[in-house]
């Protein structure tokens, strides 16, 4: 009998909620995994963490992380997240969401919350399709790519959407893939120290449904491919949009110090007031 | 000393919001409501309040659920469009049992129809526009002081039952300006702490359905969800019993308080052979028909409805159940009518007059009305 | 007793603030009560603008205007629309520089309309100096003509609305509005 090697992680997990819902060889392990060495390696505190999420299979792990977390409806986790860091900007505030959830039904929200550059920490888990619902294209599903509401291929261009998030302004902005976890660990600890609007998108494999409907069976095979058609940032501002087609490109598409939308918050309250924005006010009994 | 402000019904909503401890809005632009936004705008930074105006409905419903989970009494104001848009995350809050407060103020419908005319086309739309079982509280003020005193109350039954609580005003109460005494003694309800211990469980089936809510960041670890959850907080989404011991908790919480809830006021009930129904601003047109209608001799009364939602059927039992015929008057084509029919339909002749087109109907109106259905 | 009141114009000569102000002198200064409306139809976006009080000893029920006791016309296009509404024995105060009576004489006469005139515009003008506070020299002659509100919450209520700095000003303006009319 092999030895059983406890993870490291396990005390931040609810153990009471094992077994997981993922699929075997699904990339959501692996980011949790990351997410969890990002923290210790930015010494944020787990307690003052507290996660928001949207819809989706991405949207299912704050449910396995022992902290204060709020599941909420389809797409809308980001305006869910603005309000709860609105009302107490001492918490770190962490949304884990997909490609669909992020990007089609809540597309909306996640370019106000880059616009406002709310300090929020963005984990986009893009597996390129609806795994929850089934395998359904979504809105970064690569054109020619196959769902089951695209059994002759998709027609749709996809969104880039580290990108689309860097142009509706936030203050920081990358893309990593599960074959990159160090560089995802340190993305994810660059996300959490900064203080603005942080957006972490994973391209990662959905072998259950993306993979079976684009004949990549295997993890592995998903994972060989992914690898094989990333291009780094830097490599990639000189290629041209042909020689980009089908490449996953990789690094930081903004890390720039703006102004933060709390903080603002606070200084018309500072200033119209004299004191900071109230934290824990619904429990006083006087004002 | 108590203070008199003449003020527009939406600035005392919002003068009623922050009497009541609300520190956090988060709304949309939107007619007739627009003012309640731009009163808390103006007002929440000086109260250490935050105010955001949100990319949509959809974003403004979902951020004040956030921001009461932050540990902030919050609310939102919009009209009939925009509950329209806000009415899945309403349903994530009745399941998760958030208070919020909605201020609706209500505007000819359906769709965009009229926005600076007034109406009373949600009351459906508050009792049951998200979907699933649930069991909302809805206050519906006649004047400025009643929308100041209800928003109040609006946020201290959220807070005692943690649920949504709506407020459902109209265009003719949000824009008129009408005096509103504010008293010193304001009473409202904080929300409360559950005790630290290990067997606190957030979403348990204690005796009176309510449990205490931690605020995000108190260190109870809890977990919120829309899913079905059992009363710890975790999704068991295929189990039957499960499923039913939560809605019906959440539903039996209000339906086993109503007689704190409901609340109904009552003129010339007494020996009325006839007995108007009504709710909201058409309750002063109706105030004026019943004196008039008196003074010529005709045997009528009124209960206006403070809470639509519970209705409250024991008080209409109980006023109206010597009444021959019962004159529902709202500002729709029949909507709460079916609630007075189904509570007084046995005893009585239920008759509707809906009023739509934007404006409200007047005393004579009733009274002619009144008369109609009297044969005179 | 109910009084209606309906103050009509053109957007811009603060019609609104008059009508709050007059409902805020009944209901807060004189204990008695008031109710005031405005139209927020697309109409209010343009060059128009009117708003209506209820003042009354009772409880209002009704809120909304009924039949006019009382119209101002601040605008000779208020004055041709609204002088319709007006009840028979009702009082019309129009200022003579920015309306034409003679275009409603015929409506005066068939229905004993009592008409005043104060020039509210001018009188703004020569003697304030400042022609926005037309609307607060109104203020002051409809005090003095219609009774309905008492001076001493008139001034109150002035004071309680306009801007920080402008009271003195805004006062002097209803003074001389006062005066305007025996």
């Amino acid at each position: 009998m092999s030895q059983h090697k406890e993870n490291r992680f396990l005390p931040y997990m609810r153990e009471d909620r094992l077994p997981h819902i993922f699929c075997p060889g699904c990339g959501n392990g692996a980011i949790i995994n990351a997410f969890l060495a990002a923290m210790e390696k930015a010494e944020m505190d787990f307690d003052n963490i507290a996660m928001v999420s949207g819809i989706g299979c991405s949207s299912r792990i704050p449910g396995y992380l022992n902290c204060d977390s709020l599941h909420t409806t389809h797409g809308r986790a980001l305006s869910f997240a603005t309000g709860l860091k609105v009302a107490n900007k001492d918490l770190d505030v962490v949304v884990f969401t997909g490609d669909g959830d992020a990007a089609s039904i809540g597309g909306n929200h996640l370019i106000h919350a880059a616009r406002r550059n709310i300090n929020l920490t963005v984990i986009c888990i893009n597996n390129n399709i609806y795994g929850m619902t089934g395998g359904q294209i979504s809105p970064t599903s690569p054109k020619g790519s196959f769902g089951t509401t695209a059994p002759y291929g998709n027609r749709d261009t996809p969104f880039n959407l580290a990108e689309l998030v860097a142009a509706a302004g936030a203050s920081y902005s990358a893309r990593w893939t599960t074959v990159q976890i160090e560089n995802l660990v340190l993305a994810i600890k660059d996300g959490l120290k900064n203080p603005g609007f942080s957006f972490i998108e994973v391209a990662t494999q959905c072998p259950t449904y993306y993979g079976r409907k684009n004949k990549l069976r295997t993890p592995t095979a998903m994972a060989a491919v992914m690898k094989a058609n990333t291009v780094f940032k830097s490599a990639a501002d000189r290629m041209s949009a042909k020689e980009l087609e089908g490449k996953i490109v990789v690094g930081e598409f903004a890390n720039k110090q703006k102004d933060e939308f709390t903080q603002g918050i606070e200084n018309i309250s500072v200033e119209k007031s004299g004191k900071k924005t109230l934290i824990n006010s619904a429990y006083e009994s006087e004002l | 000393m108590a203070q008199e402000f003449f003020i527009q019904g939406n600035e005392a909503c919002a003068k009623g919001a922050i009497a009541a401890g609300c520190r956090f809005f988060a709304g949309y632009p939107i007619t007739p409501s627009t003012e309640v936004a731009e009163t808390l705008a103006r007002e929440l930074p000086k109260v250490g309040g935050s105010f955001v105006q949100m990319e949509d409905e959809i974003a403004s419903a979902g951020a004040i659920i956030g921001g009461s989970w932050g540990g902030t009494k919050s609310m939102t104001a919009t009209s009939g469009p925009g509950i329209s848009l806000m009415q899945e995350n309403i349903g994530y809050a009745f399941m998760s049992e958030t208070p919020i407060v909605i201020v609706d103020v209500q505007r000819g419908s359906p769709s965009t129809a009229q926005p600076t005319m007034t109406s009373q086309s949600d009351m459906m739309q508050a009792r049951w526009g998200s979907h699933g079982d649930y069991e909302p509280i809805a206050l519906a003020p006649s004047s400025v002081q009643e929308f100041f005193d209800f928003t109040i109350k609006a946020f201290n039954l959220a807070e005692e039952f943690r649920v949504p609580v709506f407020v459902m005003a109209d265009e003719i109460v949000g824009h008129m300006r009408e005096k509103i005494t504010v008293e010193d003694d304001i009473e409202i309800v904080p929300r409360k702490r559950p005790e630290k211990s290990d067997d606190y469980l957030p979403f348990e089936n204690t005796e009176n359905g309510t449990n205490p809510m931690p605020a995000f960041g108190d260190g109870f670890n809890i977990h919120v969800t829309g899913l079905t959850h059992d009363e710890r907080g975790y999704p068991d989404t295929n189990n039957p019993e499960t499923h039913q011991k939560l809605v019906q908790r959440i539903c039996d919480k209000i339906l086993n308080n109503k007689d704190k809830i409901c609340s109904v006021k009552s003129q010339n009930c007494e020996d009325a052979d006839m007995i108007i129904v009504s709710y909201g601003s058409p309750v002063r047109s109706v105030g004026e028909a019943v004196t008039k209608a008196r003074e010529d001799g005709l045997k009528v009364g009124y209960i206006k409805i403070d809470t639509p939602w519970p209705f409250p059927d024991e008080q209409l039992l109980e006023l109206a159940s010597n009444a021959k015929d019962v004159l529902v008057v709202e500002m729709n084509l029949g909507q709460m009518y079916y609630e007075v029919d189904r509570v007084l339909g046995k005893g009585a002749d239920v008759h509707l007059m809906g009023v739509i087109g934007g404006v409200m109907p007047t005393p004579d109106e009733i009274v002619e009305k009144i008369k109609e259905i009297g044969g005179n | 007793m109910r009084t209606e009141i309906r103050i009509g114009g053109f957007g811009g000569q603060g019609v609104i603030l008059a009508g709050i102000i007059l409902g805020k002198a009944a209901s807060i200064f004189d204990q008695k009560e008031a109710v005031q409306t405005q139209s927020y139809g697309p109409e209010a976006r343009g060059g128009a603008s009117k708003c209506e009080v209820v003042i009354s000893d009772t409880e209002i029920d009704y809120p909304k205007f009924q039949s006019p006791d009382i119209l101002i016309a601040m605008s000779n296009e208020a004055l041709i629309k609204y002088i319709v509404d007006l009840k028979d024995n009702g009082t019309l105060i129009v200022d003579p520089g920015t309306t034409d009576i003679e275009d409603v004489r015929e409506f005066i006469d068939e229905h004993d309309i009592k008409v005043y005139e104060a020039p509210a515009t001018k009188t703004a003008t020569d003697e304030i100096g400042l022609k926005i506070v037309a609307n607060i020299v109104m203020v002051g002659a409809i005090t003095k003509i219609t009774e309905v509100i008492s001076k001493e919450a008139a001034m109150k209520a002035i004071e309680d609305s306009v801007p920080k700095g402008t009271e003195e000003k805004n006062i002097k303006a209803f003074e001389a509005g006062y005066a305007l009319v025996e």
